[in-house]
Protein backbone atom coordinates (compact mmCIF):
# COMPACT_ATOMS: atom_id res chain seq x y z
CA UNK A 1 0.00 0.00 0.00
CA UNK A 2 1.57 3.46 -0.54
CA UNK A 3 0.91 6.14 1.75
CA UNK A 4 1.65 9.83 1.11
CA UNK A 5 5.36 10.60 1.59
CA UNK A 6 6.60 7.88 -0.75
CA UNK A 7 6.61 5.35 1.84
CA UNK A 8 5.59 1.84 1.64
CA UNK A 9 4.07 -0.36 4.06
CA UNK A 10 3.40 -4.01 3.73
CA UNK A 11 2.67 -6.62 6.10
CA UNK A 12 6.02 -8.21 5.77
CA UNK A 13 8.11 -4.91 5.90
CA UNK A 14 9.19 -5.69 2.25
CA UNK A 15 8.40 -4.46 -1.08
CA UNK A 16 5.31 -6.82 -2.19
CA UNK A 17 6.76 -6.54 -5.56
CA UNK A 18 10.16 -7.15 -4.36
CA UNK A 19 8.88 -10.20 -2.42
CA UNK A 20 7.06 -11.56 -5.45
CA UNK A 21 9.71 -11.41 -8.46
CA UNK A 22 12.33 -13.32 -6.05
CA UNK A 23 9.46 -16.11 -5.55
CA UNK A 24 9.50 -15.72 -9.66
CA UNK A 25 12.79 -16.26 -9.69
CA UNK A 26 12.96 -19.31 -7.46
CA UNK A 27 10.40 -21.15 -9.93
CA UNK A 28 12.35 -20.02 -13.09
CA UNK A 29 15.16 -21.96 -10.87
CA UNK A 30 12.86 -25.19 -11.80
CA UNK A 31 11.66 -24.21 -14.93
CA UNK A 32 15.78 -23.55 -16.32
CA UNK A 33 17.36 -26.92 -14.18
CA UNK A 34 14.42 -29.14 -15.83
CA UNK A 35 15.81 -27.83 -19.32
CA UNK A 36 19.39 -27.73 -18.36
CA UNK A 37 18.81 -31.72 -17.03
CA UNK A 38 17.28 -32.52 -19.86
CA UNK A 39 20.24 -31.63 -22.12
CA UNK A 40 22.42 -33.39 -20.12
CA UNK A 41 20.44 -36.78 -20.24
CA UNK A 42 20.56 -36.63 -23.62
CA UNK A 43 23.93 -35.70 -23.75
CA UNK A 44 26.09 -37.59 -26.21
CA UNK A 45 22.94 -39.64 -27.37
CA UNK A 46 22.72 -38.41 -30.77
CA UNK A 47 22.73 -41.32 -33.59
CA UNK A 48 23.40 -38.44 -36.14
CA UNK A 49 25.75 -35.64 -36.17
CA UNK A 50 26.19 -33.03 -36.43
CA UNK A 51 27.73 -32.93 -32.83
CA UNK A 52 28.20 -30.12 -29.90
CA UNK A 53 32.11 -30.10 -31.13
CA UNK A 54 31.45 -29.80 -34.82
CA UNK A 55 29.56 -27.03 -34.21
CA UNK A 56 30.76 -24.82 -30.81
CA UNK A 57 32.82 -21.88 -31.77
CA UNK A 58 33.93 -21.25 -28.18
CA UNK A 59 35.93 -17.88 -28.61
CA UNK A 60 32.48 -16.16 -30.17
CA UNK A 61 30.17 -17.50 -27.50
CA UNK A 62 33.21 -16.20 -25.05
CA UNK A 63 32.47 -13.06 -26.82
CA UNK A 64 28.37 -12.92 -26.23
CA UNK A 65 29.13 -14.37 -22.55
CA UNK A 66 30.98 -11.14 -22.12
CA UNK A 67 29.05 -8.99 -23.14
CA UNK A 68 26.20 -10.66 -20.96
CA UNK A 69 27.85 -10.27 -18.35
CA UNK A 70 28.86 -6.60 -18.57
CA UNK A 71 25.23 -5.69 -19.18
CA UNK A 72 24.87 -7.15 -15.66
CA UNK A 73 27.49 -4.51 -14.28
CA UNK A 74 25.43 -1.79 -16.76
CA UNK A 75 22.21 -2.31 -15.12
CA UNK A 76 23.42 -2.64 -11.54
CA UNK A 77 24.65 0.73 -11.86
CA UNK A 78 21.54 1.71 -13.70
CA UNK A 79 19.71 0.34 -10.19
CA UNK A 80 22.42 2.66 -8.04
CA UNK A 81 21.83 5.61 -9.86
CA UNK A 82 18.20 5.34 -10.49
CA UNK A 83 18.48 4.66 -6.27
CA UNK A 84 20.49 8.19 -6.20
CA UNK A 85 17.55 9.97 -7.98
CA UNK A 86 19.99 10.51 -11.00
CA UNK A 87 17.77 10.58 -13.93
CA UNK A 88 20.65 10.97 -16.60
CA UNK A 89 22.79 8.06 -15.22
CA UNK A 90 19.68 6.02 -15.14
CA UNK A 91 18.21 6.41 -18.57
CA UNK A 92 22.03 6.15 -19.76
CA UNK A 93 22.86 2.87 -17.81
CA UNK A 94 19.42 1.25 -19.17
CA UNK A 95 20.19 2.09 -22.41
CA UNK A 96 23.30 0.46 -22.30
CA UNK A 97 22.12 -2.52 -20.78
CA UNK A 98 19.12 -3.24 -23.27
CA UNK A 99 21.96 -2.40 -26.26
CA UNK A 100 24.25 -5.29 -24.79
CA UNK A 101 21.01 -7.39 -24.44
CA UNK A 102 20.02 -6.41 -27.95
CA UNK A 103 23.70 -7.62 -29.10
CA UNK A 104 23.94 -10.95 -27.32
CA UNK A 105 20.64 -11.76 -29.30
CA UNK A 106 21.92 -10.63 -32.14
CA UNK A 107 24.67 -13.35 -31.60
CA UNK A 108 22.81 -16.02 -30.69
CA UNK A 109 20.68 -15.42 -33.89
CA UNK A 110 24.37 -15.99 -36.26
CA UNK A 111 25.29 -19.05 -34.15
CA UNK A 112 21.21 -20.09 -34.83
CA UNK A 113 22.05 -19.27 -38.27
CA UNK A 114 25.31 -21.21 -38.01
CA UNK A 115 23.85 -24.40 -37.11
CA UNK A 116 21.18 -24.39 -39.15
CA UNK A 117 23.39 -24.25 -42.29
CA UNK A 118 25.49 -26.95 -40.62
CA UNK A 119 22.47 -29.10 -40.35
CA UNK A 120 21.65 -28.78 -37.00
CA UNK A 121 17.28 -28.49 -36.72
CA UNK A 122 15.50 -28.75 -34.44
CA UNK A 123 14.22 -32.32 -35.24
CA UNK A 124 17.70 -33.75 -36.42
CA UNK A 125 18.86 -35.43 -33.40
CA UNK A 126 18.47 -35.31 -29.32
CA UNK A 127 21.14 -32.70 -29.44
CA UNK A 128 19.04 -30.35 -31.74
CA UNK A 129 16.13 -30.80 -29.67
CA UNK A 130 17.58 -29.94 -26.25
CA UNK A 131 20.10 -27.57 -27.13
CA UNK A 132 17.27 -25.38 -29.43
CA UNK A 133 14.95 -25.94 -26.58
CA UNK A 134 16.88 -24.55 -23.55
CA UNK A 135 18.85 -21.86 -25.43
CA UNK A 136 15.70 -20.89 -27.16
CA UNK A 137 13.58 -20.38 -24.02
CA UNK A 138 17.02 -18.27 -22.21
CA UNK A 139 16.77 -16.25 -25.50
CA UNK A 140 12.84 -15.39 -24.92
CA UNK A 141 13.72 -14.84 -21.47
CA UNK A 142 16.86 -12.24 -22.71
CA UNK A 143 14.55 -10.47 -25.33
CA UNK A 144 11.55 -10.31 -22.62
CA UNK A 145 14.21 -8.24 -20.44
CA UNK A 146 15.22 -5.89 -23.49
CA UNK A 147 11.87 -5.14 -24.08
CA UNK A 148 10.99 -4.71 -20.47
CA UNK A 149 14.28 -2.57 -20.17
CA UNK A 150 13.30 -0.14 -22.81
CA UNK A 151 9.60 0.33 -21.09
CA UNK A 152 11.30 1.05 -18.17
CA UNK A 153 14.00 3.47 -20.39
CA UNK A 154 10.82 4.93 -21.76
CA UNK A 155 9.09 5.83 -18.45
CA UNK A 156 12.39 7.96 -17.39
CA UNK A 157 10.31 10.89 -19.50
CA UNK A 158 7.30 10.67 -17.43
CA UNK A 159 6.94 12.40 -13.84
CA UNK A 160 7.31 8.90 -11.35
CA UNK A 161 8.19 9.30 -7.47
CA UNK A 162 11.61 8.31 -7.63
CA UNK A 163 11.31 5.94 -4.91
CA UNK A 164 8.65 3.68 -6.95
CA UNK A 165 10.93 4.13 -10.26
CA UNK A 166 14.00 2.87 -8.21
CA UNK A 167 12.20 -0.65 -7.24
CA UNK A 168 10.49 -1.05 -10.47
CA UNK A 169 14.13 -1.08 -11.95
CA UNK A 170 15.41 -2.77 -9.27
CA UNK A 171 13.08 -5.51 -9.69
CA UNK A 172 13.51 -5.70 -13.43
CA UNK A 173 17.11 -5.55 -12.63
CA UNK A 174 16.61 -8.68 -10.60
CA UNK A 175 15.35 -10.53 -13.36
CA UNK A 176 18.26 -9.51 -16.01
CA UNK A 177 20.80 -10.45 -13.16
CA UNK A 178 18.86 -14.16 -13.17
CA UNK A 179 19.02 -14.33 -16.70
CA UNK A 180 22.78 -13.57 -16.46
CA UNK A 181 23.20 -16.66 -14.11
CA UNK A 182 21.23 -18.67 -16.25
CA UNK A 183 23.87 -18.13 -18.94
CA UNK A 184 26.87 -18.30 -16.97
CA UNK A 185 25.74 -22.10 -16.16
CA UNK A 186 24.37 -22.39 -19.64
CA UNK A 187 27.95 -21.54 -20.54
CA UNK A 188 29.78 -23.50 -18.32
CA UNK A 189 27.85 -27.05 -18.33
CA UNK A 190 26.61 -27.15 -22.54
CA UNK A 191 29.42 -25.44 -24.00
CA UNK A 192 32.84 -25.48 -22.43
CA UNK A 193 32.31 -28.64 -20.29
CA UNK A 194 30.59 -30.04 -23.59
CA UNK A 195 34.13 -29.03 -25.47
CA UNK A 196 36.32 -29.77 -22.74
CA UNK A 197 35.07 -32.01 -19.91
CA UNK B 1 -3.06 -7.38 9.75
CA UNK B 2 -0.49 -4.84 10.74
CA UNK B 3 1.56 -3.25 8.17
CA UNK B 4 5.30 -2.30 8.24
CA UNK B 5 7.14 -0.09 6.65
CA UNK B 6 8.68 -1.50 3.48
CA UNK B 7 12.54 -1.97 4.17
CA UNK B 8 14.85 0.46 1.91
CA UNK B 9 16.89 -1.54 -0.81
CA UNK B 10 20.76 -1.15 -0.19
CA UNK B 11 23.16 1.04 -1.27
CA UNK B 12 26.41 -0.24 -2.32
CA UNK B 13 29.52 1.93 -3.47
CA UNK B 14 30.37 1.99 -7.77
CA UNK B 15 33.57 0.89 -7.09
CA UNK B 16 32.23 -2.33 -5.54
CA UNK B 17 30.72 -2.84 -8.87
CA UNK B 18 33.13 -2.58 -10.65
CA UNK B 19 35.58 -4.17 -8.86
CA UNK B 20 32.86 -7.32 -9.11
CA UNK B 21 32.07 -6.88 -12.74
CA UNK B 22 36.17 -7.01 -13.25
CA UNK B 23 36.50 -10.32 -11.08
CA UNK B 24 33.43 -11.92 -13.63
CA UNK B 25 35.16 -10.63 -16.38
CA UNK B 26 38.62 -12.18 -15.46
CA UNK B 27 36.73 -15.40 -13.84
CA UNK B 28 35.32 -15.45 -17.87
CA UNK B 29 38.98 -15.69 -19.15
CA UNK B 30 40.46 -18.16 -16.74
CA UNK B 31 37.47 -20.15 -17.68
CA UNK B 32 37.81 -20.44 -21.49
CA UNK B 33 42.04 -20.76 -20.82
CA UNK B 34 41.75 -23.75 -18.47
CA UNK B 35 39.69 -25.40 -21.64
CA UNK B 36 42.80 -24.84 -23.96
CA UNK B 37 45.31 -26.34 -21.09
CA UNK B 38 46.66 -29.39 -21.93
CA UNK B 39 48.22 -30.50 -18.19
CA UNK B 40 45.19 -29.19 -16.75
CA UNK B 41 42.85 -32.25 -18.90
CA UNK B 42 42.30 -34.09 -15.87
CA UNK B 43 40.83 -31.47 -13.48
CA UNK B 44 39.23 -29.35 -16.42
CA UNK B 45 35.45 -30.23 -15.03
CA UNK B 46 36.21 -29.80 -11.52
CA UNK B 47 37.98 -26.54 -12.86
CA UNK B 48 35.13 -25.06 -14.85
CA UNK B 49 32.30 -26.06 -11.99
CA UNK B 50 34.42 -24.07 -9.60
CA UNK B 51 34.86 -21.02 -11.96
CA UNK B 52 30.68 -21.46 -12.94
CA UNK B 53 29.74 -21.27 -9.03
CA UNK B 54 31.96 -18.18 -8.14
CA UNK B 55 30.40 -16.36 -10.98
CA UNK B 56 27.19 -17.34 -10.40
CA UNK B 57 27.34 -16.41 -6.54
CA UNK B 58 29.71 -13.17 -7.27
CA UNK B 59 26.38 -12.31 -9.18
CA UNK B 60 23.60 -13.54 -6.89
CA UNK B 61 25.69 -11.44 -3.77
CA UNK B 62 26.48 -8.65 -5.14
CA UNK B 63 24.66 -7.80 -8.30
CA UNK B 64 21.55 -9.08 -6.91
CA UNK B 65 22.21 -7.80 -3.48
CA UNK B 66 21.69 -11.35 -1.34
CA UNK B 67 24.72 -10.34 0.48
CA UNK B 68 23.35 -6.76 1.70
CA UNK B 69 19.58 -7.20 1.59
CA UNK B 70 17.11 -8.96 4.02
CA UNK B 71 17.86 -13.31 4.28
CA UNK B 72 13.81 -13.69 3.13
CA UNK B 73 15.14 -12.94 -0.40
CA UNK B 74 18.28 -15.69 -0.09
CA UNK B 75 15.85 -18.09 1.47
CA UNK B 76 13.34 -17.93 -1.17
CA UNK B 77 15.85 -18.18 -3.90
CA UNK B 78 18.14 -20.82 -2.25
CA UNK B 79 14.64 -23.05 -1.77
CA UNK B 80 14.28 -23.11 -5.38
CA UNK B 81 17.73 -23.52 -6.28
CA UNK B 82 17.77 -26.74 -3.93
CA UNK B 83 14.58 -28.08 -4.95
CA UNK B 84 15.77 -27.11 -9.27
CA UNK B 85 19.31 -28.90 -8.33
CA UNK B 86 17.43 -31.94 -6.67
CA UNK B 87 15.21 -32.77 -9.41
CA UNK B 88 17.88 -32.30 -11.76
CA UNK B 89 20.14 -34.85 -9.80
CA UNK B 90 17.13 -37.26 -9.28
CA UNK B 91 16.13 -37.32 -12.61
CA UNK B 92 19.43 -37.77 -13.99
CA UNK B 93 19.85 -40.77 -11.56
CA UNK B 94 16.48 -42.55 -12.93
CA UNK B 95 17.31 -41.61 -16.70
CA UNK B 96 20.83 -43.22 -15.95
CA UNK B 97 20.04 -46.41 -14.23
CA UNK B 98 17.38 -46.64 -16.98
CA UNK B 99 19.64 -46.40 -19.94
CA UNK B 100 22.07 -48.92 -18.13
CA UNK B 101 19.33 -51.58 -17.34
CA UNK B 102 18.29 -51.24 -21.15
CA UNK B 103 21.84 -51.79 -22.01
CA UNK B 104 21.98 -54.94 -19.48
CA UNK B 105 19.16 -56.30 -20.80
CA UNK B 106 19.84 -56.13 -24.16
CA UNK B 107 23.28 -57.56 -23.69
Amino acid sequence: MNHSGHVEYTATGMPNRKLAIWLFLASECMFFGALIATYLIYQGQSLVGPYPEDLFDIPLTTVSTFILLMSSLAMVLAVAAAQKEDLKQTRLWLAVTALMGLTFLGFQAYEYNHFIHAGLTLSVNLFGSTFYVMTGFHGAHVAIGVIWLSSLFAHTFRPVDPKRRALDIEIAGLYWHFVDIVWIVIFTVVYLLGVGG
Amino acid sequence: MAQHKASESPHVSTSTYLKVGLVLAVLTALEVAVVYVESLKGIVAFLLLLIGILKFALVAMYFMHLKFDTPVYSRFFMVGLVLALACMLAVMAIMHSDRAATLLLSS
